[in-house]
């Protein structure tokens, strides 16, 4: 069984890098083809946020700008509790190639654990045998 | 910033793979189910709840407490209750969100969205026009 870290794509689109790269950082864009609807503050460390209509909220913090070749973000990872710390990192690279845009999206991130998540996960079993050992010497004594 | 492009180390696949197995017999979904919905409990208790014998639950408990997903404590007239824990549910977590996260469910959806906004049709080899009907957005 192997971790993925990483997601890579890669996809060859007919449209232009300026056009694409209007679909991935405008609220307009992203409100179409991601979510329901969406808000961008388009500059590093500038925040968006992704609703559906069913209820799911995404709150992006933009990373990278650099029109029209490289927008990158963070997002909290979809699954863990929301006061969960961990983010995945999203990059869209954007390359001309003849009329269109050869598109690259790189999601990476998903294998990190904090230090303290790598113990804490282990630690609660050990706690429970130690506890449960004790109640063994307490019984043995009481006998 | 760093992100690390390395798989997760051994110790934590294995710990998710623990889970996973957990997780894969019914019984044991049944007794991480009633503890999850009722709180810690000891195994007479969920002999009583479940449609299963103490002694099966009691070896299902050996394995749930190595996979770290219950501790032991001490109960009520030194009875061992068991507790739900849910640090290693997330980190088996992490492994489904990257399996969830759907960017080709994605990236067919922007496909789809640019087309559209063409107004004369794209014909160069890249891309021929999509006959997909309109996608509903990809959620996360």
């Amino acid at each position: 069984m192997g971790f993925p870290d990483r997601i890579e794509r890669t996809v060859q689109v007919a449209h232009p890098p300026a056009k694409v790269w209007a679909a991935l950082t405008t609220a307009e864009g992203l409100g179409s083809w991601f979510g329901h609807k969406a808000s961008i503050d388009l500059r590093p460390g500038g925040s968006a946020s992704m609703t559906w209509d069913h209820g799911l909220t995404a709150e992006l913090r933009v990373e990278r700008v650099e029109e029209p070749t490289v927008f990158g973000f963070t997002w909290h990872i979809y699954g863990l509790p929301d006061d969960d710390p961990r983010r995945t990192y999203v990059e869209f690279t954007l390359e001309a190639v003849g009329e269109g845009t050869r598109l690259t999206v790189v999601e990476s991130g998903f294998a990190q654990l904090p230090d303290d998540a790598y113990r804490k996960a282990y630690d609660g079993n050990t706690d429970g045998w130690a506890r449960e050992l004790g109640e063994l010497v307490d019984y043995l004594d009481a006998a | 910033m760093s992100w690390s492009t390395t798989s997760m180390p051994p110790e934590i696949e294995a710990l998710a793979e623990q889970v996973f197995v957990a997780l894969a017999d019914p019984t044991r979904r049944s007794i991480l189910a009633a503890l999850a919905s009722g709180g810690p409990a000891t195994a007479t208790d969920l002999a009583v709840q479940l449609p299963i014998s103490r002694q099966a639950i009691a070896k299902h408990m050996a394995l749930l407490a190595d996979a770290g997903l219950v501790t032991a404590e001490a109960g009520e007239r030194r009875r061992v209750r068991y507790r739900l824990r849910s640090a290693p549910m997330q980190v088996a977590q992490q492994f489904l969100a990257a399996l969830a996260r759907d960017w080709d469910g994605a990236l067919d959806a922007l496909q789809d969205h640019l087309d559209q906004r063409t107004e004369l049709p794209v014909t160069t080899k890249l891309g021929s026009p999509r006959g997909r009907p309109g996608r509903k957005p990809v959620q996360p």
